[in-house]
This record gives structure tokens, C-alpha cells and sequence, in this order.
């Protein structure tokens, strides 16, 4: 029952999304392209949508995915769509609502303990890590095309649009749209 | 119920107009709650927002939930919760009906505008990574940690590929180091 898989999958990225929307992406990739409800290739489209539209990615990506993954498993249709959508939007922030209502005493008492403390120093690196392997995983045939010609220009886009993001101020959505425009004259 | 529209309102705002996620969602939550309303000091909004960081989930959500569960309970928290989430589900529910994968496949000059993104979007990506690395404070020999961690979850090799073993094996790990560093710094200076 492809509404039971999507809560257990969203349920596991709303309780282990450390580290913000960047490092959830190589969970969510795990949960949700792994497998097969949406290609590796609707993952990356996902996250530029994500970029350009306003709100957190978490949320954009749980409203997208349980909308389309119901159509791959043979619940085609508006309504299977829409009750994905607020399935998986509102499994990804049931953990938020618990641990938030429930832990912050704890945390607000104990923000200076060594288990808080601890526990957050060794975080740190593991999320550069999670940043890292979506990145590696998303460097694949399906974001870069097959053909040589394709992967030369698609690499091009990416060393460019890095130098932009990284060294100057100008803002991701203006980086996308004008990529979206490279693409749509040389591919 | 006034407070109650309100806090929906205002989150509702902020959850439409924020570009960017998280950290972009923050400061602008602290102008209305903190200045604007003056429902909150700004201590105990840091305090909130500590909390929000601590906890796993998307952080807009979190902060959300914790501002509104401050000021008026369990309802509170539904409401400037709902508020956050209620514009980017409607905006993705707007495009996902409309822009379904199918189209961007089928259509030429969308699957070009496409090809072209989708090396931006990693690029996106690889940018954060030095950023959050640099801000972690690694040195050469910590650095191994997030490679590790980057290349066996690249390497899809069953349960090692996992991501949520690292999250777990990093928290674990960070609370027996400073334990025992602890423990240690308190030896020296006695």
C-alpha cells in the first residue's frame, strides 16, 4: 500500500532531518528514488522547484512527491494526488509537533549539559557529510546527460553557476532562471 | 481566538513571501514575534529558536510550532504551524497539478529550460557543503568524518548507504567525545 510506505519514508525523514533542508535531501533521495516512486531526474527538478518557490524544501518536497508517487503505483488522479500531498505533508511535521511540545523544557534546561552539547559537536561533521553525499549523488547520468556533448555543456553549467552562488551575492533563483535559459538555447 | 488568527496569519506571511528556507524564514519570524507584536522578549526567542535548531525536522516548522505553543498551548502551535506549511503546500499542489513529470519530459522547450537547471541545482548544493564545512571548524584530520560519511552513503551499499546511521553514529560519537574530554579538562585543572 504505496500511503503506508510514503508515511513510514516521511516519518523517518521528519525524526532524522538534522541539519537542515540541504542535509535532509540525501534522506529524502534514499526514501523516495530508491524505490522508484519518482526518477532521479524528478528528484533534482523537485529541488530546483523547491529553490525558486517560497517555503522550506522539506515541506515543497513532501507536497510534490505525495502527489505524484500515488499516480506510479496505479492510483492515478487529482484526489489520490491531493490525499498523497497532505499525507506526507502532514506525516513530515508530526515529529516537529512532539518533540518540539514535548522536549523543549528539557533542552532549554539542559542546552549547556554535555549530552546537548556532545551530541550537537558530533552532528556538525556528519552534516557536511549528508550536504556532501547529496551532492555526489545527484553528479549522475540523469542530471548531467549520457552523451559527451550533453555532459560537457551540463558541466560547464555547474562550474559556472558554483563560481556565481560562491563568490558572488546574487541571489540562487537568479542563478536557476539563468541556467534555465542556457539550457533552453544549447541543449 | 484574535492572537490565534493572528499568529496564523502572520506565520502565513512568512511562509509565502520567504524565499530560501530555514535560515532566511528566521530572521524575519523574529522581526514580527520579537518587534512587531511584542509577543515574545528576545532572549526567550533565542531560547525558542535553540530549541528549534536542536530538534530534527524542518526548522520554519519547529520554530513555528515552539512560538505558538509558548503563547497559547497546543492550538497555538496548530495554528502558526499550519500558517507556515499552508502557502508552499499550495503553491507545489498548484505546480504539481499542472507541471507533472510527463510534461517536463515530453515538452522540448521544458525539458531543455530543465537540462539546463539541473547541473545548477548541484552546483547549488556543492556551495553549502564549504560553507557548513568551514562553519563546523574542520581541520584536515576531522575532515574525514563528513568524506566518510559522504562516500558510503554515495556508495548505496545496503545499510551502510544509510544516512540515518550517521546521524545516529554522529550523535552517539559527539556525546562520548565531549564526556570523556570533559572528564579530562576537569582532571588537568585539579
Amino acid at each position: 500500500m504505496i500511503y503506508l510506505k510514503l508515511i513510514w519514508s516521511y516519518l523517518k525523514i521528519g525524526l532524522f532531518g538534522f541539519g537542515g533542508g540541504y542535509a535532509m535531501l540525501a534522506l529524502i533521495e534514499r526514501e523516495i528514488v530508491g524505490p522508484g516512486w519518482i526518477t532521479e531526474q524528478m528528484f533534482t527538478d523537485i529541488v530546483a522547484i523547491s529553490q525558486m518557490t517560497p517555503g522550506p524544501i522539506g515541506i515543497n518536497s513532501a507536497t510534490y512527491i505525495g502527489y505524484v508517487a500515488p499516480g506510479h503505483a496505479g492510483f492515478e488522479g487529482v484526489i489520490w494526488g491531493l490525499l498523497g500531498s497532505i499525507t506526507c505533508t502532514l506525516v513530515v511535521v508530526l515529529p516537529s509537533f512532539l518533540l518540539v511540545t514535548y522536549t523543549s523544557h528539557f533542552i532549554t534546561r539542559h542546552k549547556e549539559s554535555a549530552l546537548i552539547k556532545g551530541v550537537f559537536a558530533g552532528l556538525r561533521p556528519v552534516v557536511v557529510g549528508l550536504i556532501a553525499s547529496a551532492a555526489l549523488l545527484l553528479m549522475n547520468t540523469a542530471n548531467f546527460g549520457s552523451e559527451t556533448d550533453d555532459i560537457i555543456k551540463s558541466v560547464i553549467i555547474c562550474i559556472i553557476s558554483f563560481c556565481i552562488v560562491f563568490f558572488t551575492k546574487i541571489h540562487p533563483i537568479l542563478v536557476i532562471i539563468l541556467a534555465g535559459i542556457t539550457g533552453l538555447i544549447i541543449f | 481566538m484574535k492572537q490565534l488568527f493572528q499568529l496564523f496569519s502572520t506565520f502565513f506571511k512568512i511562509g509565502a513571501f520567504t524565499f530560501g528556507g530555514g535560515w532566511a524564514m528566521i530572521s524575519i519570524i523574529e522581526k514580527e514575534i520579537v518587534d512587531k507584536h511584542h509577543w515574545i522578549e528576545r532572549s526567550e526567542f533565542l531560547d525558542l529558536l535553540a530549541v528549534a535548531q536542536s530538534l530534527p525536522g524542518i526548522l520554519a516548522v519547529n520554530i513555528s510550532v515552539a512560538v505558538g505553543d509558548r503563547l497559547r498551548g497546543m492550538k497555538g502551535s496548530l495554528f502558526a504551524a499550519l500558517g507556515t506549511i499552508l502557502p508552499s503546500f499550495l503553491i507545489i499542489l498548484a505546480i504539481a497539478v499542472f507541471l507533472t513529470p510527463d510534461i517536463i519530459k515530453n515538452n522540448a522547450v521544458i525539458s531543455s529550460i530543465f537540462m539546463g537547471i539541473r547541473p545548477a541545482v548541484v552546483a547549488l548544493i556543492i556551495a553549502p557543503v564549504i560553507t557548513s564545512a568551514k562553519a563546523a571548524k574542520l581541520t584536515w584530520k576531522t575532515a574525514i568524518i563528513p568524506i566518510a560519511v559522504a562516500v558510503l552513503i554515495w556508495s548505496r551499499i545496503p545499510v551502510i548507504s544509510n544516512p540515518i546511521l550517521y546521524i545516529v553514529l554522529g550523535g552517539i560519537g559527539g556525546y562520548v567525545w565531549f564526556t570523556r574530554n570533559g572528564l579530562k579538562r576537569k582532571e588537568e585543572t585539579k
